[in-house]
């Protein structure tokens, strides 16, 4: 293999086998038992814990990591799996430094929270390893539910509805069940086919379904499933995706970064991959700086993220910035791309400087080019796919409750429905309360 | 999961945690919210006489002991009786009885040692439909210089005399509850066994001060300048309870007889332990003060995962369990030998053994310059201590010498079993051939 990062064009191979393995591998392993019992033995075991409200599946913090701390992680995994089944995939990719050790007191006191992520990894890779299921399901009620969408919003009803004995069936368009867990979080938070082994071992429960490769709008419609089901939740995420609407768009290695994301996590070995030597990332958020690094870790010699409002507009943490920047990614704000130029292919990107005023985004008449063998849009994705008839807020499905849309029956949870943060964690609990609503009133 | 349903002398409880008759189990409010955290049972805070309630000092009552980062190691406490009227308890327990079926709820007594005043307390509380009643003789502060719990503790004659009287005019059953204050725990269990009681709990507090002020030179909780000996629990407590339950449980006079645990029980691992030296059932009362009901469910989740992994169907396979293997130190083998070794590789070269041992005990590990920690089997005694001290886990081991193996300390070969009845430096022994 004679390529390298200063390889022109798009090329595969760019780095040794060795350098492959390192980058792909995990980013933050499992806590050894001794660690996780001095990182556990910092909790202070808060009254009405602030961890704990933080958290949006309520995990009860400082009881698992008691249950941790006296040498029953098992116990401690049960704690986390009965308010969040997908806990494992959580405690890899929760931003935690915005969600529950953040609140830690002693975040507070030092600067310096318990590493509740990491604990909860531990106690989830103690049972999850041993390949038991810690629930089983309630009493059939003869009821059915469809589940529309196998990511973590779907899992996540599914397997509560299960558990409370109705027998759900989930159909996904894509091959594979887990939706971004499988096919968009950054490779390298949750490596080894994590993804599928968590789905695998929920099903455990029993009761669920799968159907891939169906799709709402592709052979299923919402009039038939509510017909044949009892109940019906939509967890069909956000599948679209912005357009840039600049000129040059169409060009050759001009990619949605969730595509490349996609191609990435499916392809088990990466040095097969091609990478620009020069990419260019457009958008502020996480799957940017999921696309910058991955493209930074399969070879690419210069990756630039371009951001058209400032540094504390980013939807991305700074934790997540630095973790760009630390890999050698160049963060540039206050810029967006007028036109992409190549003779066939991308070849630049122009940008012009902008300013965030009170009447919205500027344009500065002053601009610049980048050096791009491969532009990626990470500008946002959007609801589509939704079938018609349910009322919308904003740009996503409109809820009340516990994810109650405008159709009686019709249950939607995650990013496709309105409020709440576009978090796997936010997924889960929607899911689960979702669940709980469509169980109340089935049975009510 | 297992079952943790218990029965102790025939009350039946979900599962074998008990709240120890203290604060926690003061009156109605507390006690649901403890049952509404999974407690199996409690002990209700101790009664009095009828008549005007004593009352607490109204300054601190407790002190404490911490561990490092402010874990509450041992606490304090010159709390007395409960100092509520005699009426509302008795409506409370009787409220909360109806409601709790499946719970266990014991009245805990103190009243004046004199028969009328027993007679008089058990009829007092016939109507309450409370499962059973424990027999406080263990507070060891302000009842006991009016001479009540730990004064009627302490005489083994007072605990027959009342333990009869409470049998006599009850038919609910009885548990006595012990002071540690004594010398031999043995002589007050035999006692209730004599008296009629179906079971003794122990420990109650221990006499102690937990510390002084060092700027008003006067015992903590300090009253106004002065302070005074109270009854001390939690974590610090525990050996001492595990001891005292082990020796009932074992002693000829007292074998059989029902023991609920109290002592610093923390978590699940510390329930088990108790249970395993031969204690039915447990109950606690620092840990809930500490951390509050909660606790409760990583006792039972622990227990549970315990019995699972080790097979146990029923609380009942694990009590007295280690019973058979606590023996008196004249029957272990002098003959097993065993040295220190370190791990090299695990070693972080704090040098902790080295101090530890260079000045406290046998001089018997080595310090190159470089910082390389070695035992010397010449003069190790294998008393332990390196092991306890060092920060680093199973970094140093203790290696069991083989029969016929050279004892480098002492030249001479490893042999069969041998104890102290026998050896020749006991004048016992040697009298007796
Ligand atoms: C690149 C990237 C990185 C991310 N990283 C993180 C992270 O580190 N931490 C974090 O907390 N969150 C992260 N997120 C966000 C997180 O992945 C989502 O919030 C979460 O997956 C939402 O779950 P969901 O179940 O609502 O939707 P999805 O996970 O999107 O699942 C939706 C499922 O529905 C299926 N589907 C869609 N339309 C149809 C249809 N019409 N018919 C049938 N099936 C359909 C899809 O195939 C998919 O399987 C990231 C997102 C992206 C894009
Ligand atoms: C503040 C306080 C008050 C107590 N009051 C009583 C009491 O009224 N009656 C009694 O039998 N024991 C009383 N005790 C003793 C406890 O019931 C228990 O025996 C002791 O605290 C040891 O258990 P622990 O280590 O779990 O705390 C009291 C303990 C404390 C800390
Ligand atoms: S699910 Fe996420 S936010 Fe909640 S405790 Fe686990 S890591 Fe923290
Ligand atoms: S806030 Fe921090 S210390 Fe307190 S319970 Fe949560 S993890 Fe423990
Ligand atoms: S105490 Fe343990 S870690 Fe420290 S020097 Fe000794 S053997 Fe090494």
């Amino acid at each position: 293999m004679s390529n390298s990062q200063f390889t022109p064009g798009v090329a595969s191979g760019r780095l040794s086998a060795d350098d492959y393995t390192r980058n792909f591998s995990d980013i933050a392993p499992r806590l050894e038992p001794h660690e996780a019992r001095v990182a556990a033995d910092r909790c202070y075991f808060c009254h009405d814990a602030p961890c704990m409200t933080a958290c949006p599946t309520s995990i009860d913090i400082p009881l698992f990591i008691r249950q941790i701390a006296t040498g029953t992680p098992e116990a401690a995994a049960k704690t986390i799996f009965s308010q969040n089944i997908l806990g494992g995939m959580c405690a890899r990719v929760c931003p935690t430094e915005q969600l529950c050790e953040e609140a830690c007191v002693r975040e507070t006191a030092e600067g310096k929270p318990v590493e509740i992520g990491r604990l909860q990894r531990f106690a989830t890779d103690s049972l999850m390893e041993k390949g038991t299921h810690p629930f089983t399901r309630d009493k059939a009620t003869g009821k059915t539910v469809a589940v529309v969408g196998a990511g973590p919003a779907g899992l996540s009803a599914a397997h509560r509805l299960a558990m409370k004995g109705h027998d759900v069936t989930i159909y996904d368009a894509r091959p594979k069940a887990g939706g971004l867990n499988e096919y968009g979080i950054a490779s390298y938070k949750a490596p080894g086919g994590f993804a599928a082994a968590e789905v695998g071992w929920l099903l455990k429960i029993g009761g669920i379904r799968i159907e891939n490769g169906k799709s709402l709008g592709n052979g299923l419609t919402l009039d038939g499933l509510k017909k044949q089901f009892d109940a019906v939740v939509l967890a069909i995420g956000l599948a679209g995706v912005n357009a840039l609407r600049a000129e040059g768009e169409s060009l050759a290695n001009v990619v949605n970064a969730v595509d490349f994301i996609a191609e990435l996590r499916q392809e088990p070995d990466k040095a097969k991959l091609k990478i620009g030597r020069d990419v260019v990332v457009i958008g502020g958020g996480m799957t940017a700086v999921d696309a910058a690094v991955q493209s930074k870790l399969l070879g690419a010699e210069n990756v630039t993220i371009a951001y058209r409002r400032g540094r504390e507009k980013m939807s991305a943490s700074t934790d997540e910035q630095d973790h760009a920047t630390g890999v050698g990614v160049r963060i540039l704000h206050n810029v967006a791309p007028v036109r992409v130029t190549g003779n066939g292919a991308a070849h630049e990107v122009e940008f012009a400087y902008t300013e965030d005023g009170p009447q919205g985004l500027k344009l500065s008449s002053e601009t610049f080019r980048l050096k791009a063998d491969q532009v990626m849009k990470a500008i946002g994705q959007t609801l589509s796919g939704q079938p018609e008839g349910l009322k919308l807020d904003g740009a996503k499905i409109a809820v009340t409750g516990a994810g109650r849309t405008s159709v009686p029956g019709v249950w939607a949870a995650g990013d496709c429905a309105a409020g709440g943060e576009d978090l796997t964690v936010t997924a889960v609990a929607e899911g689960r309360d979702a669940a709980e609503d469509i169980h109340a009133s089935l049975m009510g | 999961m297992a079952n943790l349903q218990s029965n102790f002398i025939g009350i039946k409880s979900p599962n074998p945690f008990w709240l120890a008759s203290a604060p926690p189990t003061d009156k109605k409010y507390n006690v649901e919210r403890a049952f509404e955290a999974g407690w199996g049972g409690v002990v209700w805070k101790t009664l009095g006489a009828e008549g005007p309630p004593v009352v607490n000092v109204n300054g601190p009552r407790y002190g404490a002991i911490w561990g490092a980062d402010r874990r509450l190691l041992g606490l304090n406490n010159i709390e007395l009786i409960t100092d509520r009227p005699l009426e509302v308890n008795l409506q409370e327990i009787k409220e909360v009885k109806r409601k709790w079926r499946d719970r266990a709820l014991i009245i805990s007594l103190m009243v004046p040692c004199d028969e009328e005043s027993w007679k008089d307390i058990l009829k007092r509380i016939e109507g309450t439909e409370a499962d059973g009643v424990e027999l406080n003789f263990g507070c060891p502060h302000g009842m006991a210089e009016r001479g009540m719990g730990s004064a009627v503790g302490q005489v083994p004659e007072y605990i027959e005399m009342v333990t009869r009287w409470v049998k006599q005019y009850s038919r609910m059953p009885c548990i006595v509850k012990l002071t540690p204050n004594i010398t031999d725990v043995r002589r007050p269990a035999e006692a209730a066994k004599r008296g009629g009681a179906d079971a003794v709990s122990l420990i109650n507090t221990i006499n102690s001060i937990t510390s002084v002020d060092l700027d008003s030179f006067a015992p903590e909780p300090t009253i106004d300048g002065k302070g005074t000996h109270g009854g001390y629990c939690g974590p610090a407590v525990k050996p001492i309870a595990l001891n005292m339950v082990a020796e009932i449980a074992r002693s000829e006079a007292t074998r059989g007889l029902p023991i609920s645990g109290i002592g610093g029980v923390t978590t699940w691992r510390d329930a088990a332990e108790f249970m395993a030296l031969g204690a039915g059932n447990v109950q606690v009362c620092t840990a809930a003060m500490t951390y509050g009901f909660k606790v409760v469910q990583e006792m039972i989740s622990g227990l549970s995962q315990y019995m699972d992994e080790k097979c146990m169907t029923s609380t009942a396979d694990l009590v007295g369990r280690a019973v058979p293997n606590v023996t008196d130190w004249q029957y272990l083998n002098l003959n097993y030998v065993t040295k220190a070794v370190i791990d090299q590789d695990a070693c972080i070269k704090c040098g902790r053994c080295y101090a530890a041992c260079e000045d406290t005990s046998h001089q018997a590990i080595d310090m190159s310059a470089d910082r390389t920690f070695t035992v010397k089997e010449e003069e190790c005694v294998a008393c332990n201590l390196c092991i306890d001290v060092c920060p680093v886990e199973s970094c140093i081991t203790m290696r069991t010498l083989d029969q016929g193996e050279l004892d480098k300390r002492t030249g001479r070969k490893v042999g069969t079993y041998a104890n102290w009845t026998t050896h020749p430096n006991n004048p016992a022994a040697k009298a007796a051939e």
